[in-house]
């Protein structure tokens, strides 16, 4: 392996639950549920993830979830949209972080 | 996607040859057709009883769309002949087949595409015809809408998205504002209007090395989008995968996507899309009269089999039904998720 990251993975994840095959299962049923229809719309919850996915950034689910994205119906201009709120959010984060840098600098000051 | 500048056939690609389209699935390291079918319980695929009577009229076409199975474009020649065509006519008129397909390229362009419609209306058969829209606006088809109206024809549009990017990158630039003028004439002539006999359909297929998803979820955006941006109305959308064979296949090979998307159809094998399949219930007649199991078959140079009848001169209703479907690896393109077909997702 060249890389710390092996695109050749993403096709192998269900390997890692040879040790715990109960959790494995577990999860893909949990996981399953999470994506169905529900009150949002599978094409809604695939840009969360997709979302979710360069706010945690994962190579492996922005791969995945690019691809369900677009066979849900989705457009790039929407999928960059979805980008532009994770971006929005972890800016935001950082930003609202700077409260605490004032606080402190308040009370060490003269 | 790729820039396409011509047909295969005028580049010289060796993909212009069904030959080399044929090794290089069979090369693919996914298991043969048949015996993921054997696999599911199935031992050959047979036709049921013909239903869908389709006629490639050729691969004449003003447009040289990226995905496009047929290879067509404006530098092909191959046109069904009025002898050909009547040879259609005289077996459609010995079978109570109820639908007749007419498709291309654009078939509108065929000399004999209004005759053909004529005939078979006058046999009482409903008529669709695979509209790619921007054909209206070529010289001498300024009245097409008003004759499909007339003869109350069912229209099916390709429209790949409900934006002009994506409708572009895999149709050609313009292709998407040339459509939606096309789609408001049509609606101004009572096509897809609630209420009206004239029907309307969209055929959606992926921008790319992708599935389509859920049907009538796309169906509800694209209503809802064309509808609020441009007044369009239509009745039904259908998806459809794009096949692995021709200018697709360039696409992927190109684009170094061929071996996942192949595996993406293998993966998303569907046993419950079999019983629906549009090979069962179809019959595809090439521009020169021979008969195939369906128009990706007819693509690929694989004519019906197993003694069934080859020509459209040797018609017979009672030896196609229930023949034996030629299959391919390219058969996972109609199998995988939901299905798919010339009338969209089969499950």
């Amino acid at each position: 392996m060249e890389h710390y990251y092996d695109r050749e993975h993403l096709k192998k994840f269900s390997e890692i639950g040879k040790e715990s095959p109960e959790l494995w299962d577990k999860f893909l049923s949990w996981y399953s549920a999470v994506f169905a229809e529900g009150a949002l719309t599978e094409r809604e919850k695939a840009l969360i993830a997709l979302a979710v996915a360069h706010t945690v950034q994962c190579p492996y689910c922005i791969d995945a979830y690019t691809t369900t994205c677009l066979e849900k119906g989705s457009n790039l201009e929407q999928m960059t949209e979805a980008v532009h709120v994770a971006a929005a959010i972890r800016g935001g984060s950082s930003l609202v972080h700077g409260l605490q840098m004032r606080t402190q600098v308040e009370k060490m000051e003269m | 996607m790729t820039v396409v500048k011509g047909s295969l056939l005028k580049r010289f690609s060796p993909l212009a040859s069904t030959s080399e389209q044929l090794r290089i699935l069979e090369q693919t390291s996914v298991p043969e057709f048949q015996s993921t079918l054997n696999r599911h319980g199935h031992s050959e695929l047979e036709a049921a009883e013909i239903k869908i009577f389709q006629i490639n009229v050729g691969k004449v076409c003003n447009q040289t769309c990226a995905h496009c199975h047929v290879d067509a474009g404006p530098d092909r020649t191959e046109s069904m002949t009025r002898d050909t065509a009547e040879l259609c006519i005289a077996a459609l008129s010995k079978t109570d087949i109820p639908r007749v397909d007419i498709t291309g390229g654009a078939p509108e362009l065929n000399p004999n595409f209004r005759w053909l419609v004529e005939q078979s209306r006058s046999l009482n058969r409903h008529v669709m015809d695979r509209c790619n829209l921007t054909v209206m606006y070529v010289k001498g088809q300024e009245d097409l809408g008003e004759f499909l109206a007339q003869h109350k024809v069912e229209i099916i549009c390709s429209l790949p998205y409900y934006q002009e990017r994506e409708t572009d990158l895999q149709r050609g630039i313009g292709v998407f504002q040339r459509s939606v003028e096309a789609l408001k004439h049509l609606n101004s002539l009572g096509y897809g209007i609630p209420g009206s006999d004239l029907i309307l359909n969209l055929m959606y297929n992926p921008v790319g090395a992708y599935l389509p998803g859920p049907q009538s979820s796309i169906e509800n955006d694209f209503k809802r989008n064309l509808a609020r941006k441009y007044g369009v109305q239509f009745n039904n959308l259908y998806t459809i995968t794009n096949m692995p064979i021709s200018r697709f296949l360039e696409f992927l090979l190109q684009s170094g996507n061929y071996e996942m998307y192949m595996e993406k159809l293998v993966n998303a094998f569907n046993p419950a899309a079999i019983s629906g399949l549009m090979c069962r219930n179809t019959i595809s007649i090439g521009w020169d009269g021979r008969l195939y199991d369906c128009d990706f078959n007819q693509m690929l140079d694989l004519p019906v089999g197993h003694n069934a009848p080859r020509h459209i001169s040797e018609f017979d209703v009672r030896l196609l039904n229930h023949r034996r479907i030629v299959t391919g690896r390219h058969c996972y393109g109609c199998t995988a998720g939901a299905g798919s077909s010339c009338g969209g997702a089969t499950t």
